[in-house]
């Protein structure tokens, strides 16, 4: 365990506002891990949609002030591989601040890759008796690899099954296309409406069709994304944060 | 061209859309599989794209290297700087041999180049031999992908236009009937040409030699009954060494249709006696990408179109959507270097996903060259209303208090905006999905309670 290490709770902007729950799972998850967690409450958002769009050079304030919320903590953990990967790989540099965020980057970990690789908890235990299936978000599992990628020829691993498929109870259920996208996007969701929707109702028939009764993941934009589909049309399938099903499942 | 605009057409035929993303997906299927019984594969792929590396490094050199033994293999080597110069050269050759009709195969250059109608206008007869192609080429269509050009016509019609074309009986959509009217057809056209044309899939600059890749030994049989052969080869095509082709070879066919190997790999060093083999190596804005440090790499491609197969957007949309030579996530960056303006949609039409460059068989990294290509779309495009309201969101993002006030203003707003706003045209995420519900605070208001 971490003894004395100070863990920094990045809540992603939308998860702040539309998924409080997601957040509180988070950090009682982590809480029950035995983590000493705090929230700083100044921080806003990573900048990864402007970014995206096309306007990374605009992020420069939004990364700084990122870089000073976050410096004192040992580590920083978020429900989120998107906003990790962005933190990681697409915040621009921030002139005079290149260490400090070198040291960012090295600390900052998504959920599940910080339940397995730092706290190193191979299984959690609990109890969790419904048919789950996983939706791979792109930015986790091929920008931080928290997966292997059905395109490579490796070894295969998963961190989220690995934590999931321990819980007494839990069937995990395997899809026809395992990574394929969803279509969130960001402003892909908008920009390219149409193909958005078309790749969002593919990915619910995967789950669909294999009768799968929650599913859930490591990312909410892409679940929202998901699940706004499946409300609308009036689907069958409930939409659950991975933070919640190991915070609601932990003994 | 407006990407999201040409996949919204393509996908109001559900039902052909579906059929288009299940078999590129099946070829996608095919490609892992076999590429999974290669137990070195991701060790070829870093050695492709090294080798690439290499190549691209020092391209002046290998080609003029490769000039020099392809001349003493009596080959005619020509420099074309762009496509008009490309043109130009084959249209004196086949004029110096008094040619009226040629036989094409394997050319996605040529296409790049728009040789056909140049070729069709100064009154030559072009056929396109692969069968593909000769479909697109009897619809007037362009290819829809570089592998399968006409993936995107069903069977029947196929049917149809063989009907009208070549008299096949109407309504017969047998396979294996419409390859063999195909055959017969083709077959005529090989006979009549004094003239061949090809692509060439890989250029050994040590040897002097070229290779081409095809299934259907049409390359071959064109070739093999002309002249004289014209060999149109992008400068990027090349590569060091002979021993080099037993990486890419097992990389290409694997990547590109799941097969371990093309049907034909034929190499072509120097002429038969009496005949003439002339190759023109065409740079044609190839160069200036080389010069663009952040999109160099796309240089390395080797045309397998594993990319489009595995894009979950080119599976949706068609290759049509992209509208330039080269579709999908390789022609999105390869498209706006050519023409930043017409195809500033393309690096958008992109989820970011990844698996572009997870199955590239030379490892370019695509998806990132997409996003790289956003940020340079956006400067050229300047101040517009978008980049404005992102300089806003920067200014509230970096200021708590004020990201605070914005971000309470926008559940308040979706809280007291009744539904026929929310969902009218004006916002497009409504429009086919439903806002999530609001909680009744903020994580932040929670943790101001519940913590500390």
């Amino acid at each position: 365990m971490l003894q004395n290490k100070n863990i920094g709770l990045f809540i992603p902007c939308y998860v702040d506002q539309f998924y409080p729950n997601v957040a509180i799972a988070t950090l009682e998850l982590l809480e029950k891990l035995g983590c000493q967690v705090t929230y700083p409450l100044g921080q806003t958002c990573c900048g990864q949609p402007m970014a995206n769009a096309g306007y990374e050079r605009d992020t420069i304030g939004t990364t700084k002030h990122f870089l000073k919320t976050f410096k004192d903590f040992d580590y920083i953990v978020a429900p989120s591989g998107s906003c990790v990967l962005h933190v990681k790989e697409h915040s621009p540099t921030v002139p005079g601040l290149e260490s400090e965020q070198q040291a960012t980057q090295h600390k900052i970990y998504e959920l599940t890759e910080f339940i397995t690789d730092i706290l190193k908890i191979d299984s959690i235990r609990g109890s969790y008796p419904h048919k789950v299936g996983y939706h791979a978000s792109c930015h986790g599992q091929r920008g931080l690899r928290l997966a292997s990628a059905s395109e490579l020829h490796e070894t295969p691993f998963n961190k989220a099954r690995q934590l999931l498929q321990q819980l007494e109870g839990l069937e995990w259920v395997e899809l026809n296309r395992k990574d394929e996208c969803c279509g969130f996007g960001g402003t892909f969701a908008v920009t390219e409406e149409a193909l958005s929707i078309q790749m969002g109702k593919d990915r619910l028939e995967d789950h669909i069709s294999h009768d799968v009764e929650i599913l859930t993941g490591g990312d909410m934009s892409c679940i929202m994304h998901l699940q706004g589909i499946a409300s609308r049309n009036k689907q069958n399938i409930q939409f659950k944060h991975i933070a919640e099903i190991l915070n609601e499942a932990i003994s | 061209m407006n990407h999201p605009q040409e996949a919204a057409e393509f996908l109001k035929d559900a039902a052909n859309a579906k059929w288009h993303d299940d078999t590129l997906w099946f070829v996608r299927d095919k490609r892992d599989k076999i590429s999974k019984s290669v137990p070195e594969w991701e060790a070829l792929r870093e050695l492709a794209s090294q080798i690439k590396d290499n190549v691209l490094a020092n391209l002046e050199t290998y080609l003029v290297e490769f000039e020099k033994n392809a001349k003493a293999n009596n080959i005619h080597v020509h420099w074309a700087k762009d496509a008009a110069e490309h043109n130009q050269i084959v249209l004196d050759i086949l004029n110096e041999h008094r040619c009226q009709a040629i036989v094409k195969s394997k050319s996605i250059l040529t296409e790049e180049c728009h040789l056909n109608p140049f070729l069709e206008k100064n009154g030559i007869e072009v056929v396109d031999t692969d069968l593909g192609e000769r479909i697109v080429q009897f619809l007037n269509q362009p290819p829809s992908h570089i592998v399968l050009p006409a993936i995107h016509l069903k069977k029947m019609a196929i049917s149809d236009v063989f009907h009208e074309k070549l008299q096949t009986e109407k309504g017969n959509d047998d396979p294996y009937y419409l390859t063999q009217a195909a055959r017969k057809h083709l077959r005529e056209k090989f006979l009549g040409a004094k003239v061949a044309i090809t692509g060439v899939n890989f250029g050994v600059a040590e040897t002097g030699e070229f290779v081409v890749c095809t299934n259907e030994g049409n390359a071959d049989m064109g070739v093999h009954l002309a002249d004289v052969h014209i060999a149109c080869m992008g400068i990027e095509k090349i590569i060091p060494k002979r021993e080099h082709l037993g990486v890419f070879l097992r990389l290409l066919a694997r990547s590109a249709t799941g097969q371990s190997i093309t049907n034909y790999n034929s190499h072509f060093r120097s002429p038969s006696p009496g005949k003439e083999i002339h190759i023109i190596l065409v740079d044609n804005g190839r160069t200036e990408q080389l010069g663009r440090e952040k999109f160099r790499n796309s240089l390395k491609c080797i045309r397998c179109g594993a990319c489009m197969n595995t894009c979950p957007i080119y599976r949706r949309s068609g290759g049509f959507s992209y509208g330039s030579t080269v579709p999908g996530p390789i022609g999105s960056v390869l498209s706006p270097g050519i023409d930043l303006k017409k195809h500033s949609s393309l690096p958008f039409a992109s989820t970011l996903c990844g698996s572009c460059s997870d199955v590239c068989p030379v490892k370019i990294n695509i998806h990132e060259q997409l996003y790289e290509w956003r940020q340079e779309i956006t400067k050229a495009q300047g101040t517009n209303a978008k980049s404005i309201s992102m300089s806003i969101a920067n200014g509230i993002f970096a200021v708590p208090f004020a990201y605070k006030i914005s971000a309470g203003m926008m559940r308040g707003a979706l809280k007291i905006l009744p539904d026929s706003i929310t969902y009218s045209g004006l916002n497009t995420w409504g429009k086919q999905r439903d806002l999530p519900e609001l909680p009744k605070e903020s994580f932040k208001d929670w943790y101001k309670k519940n913590r500390k």
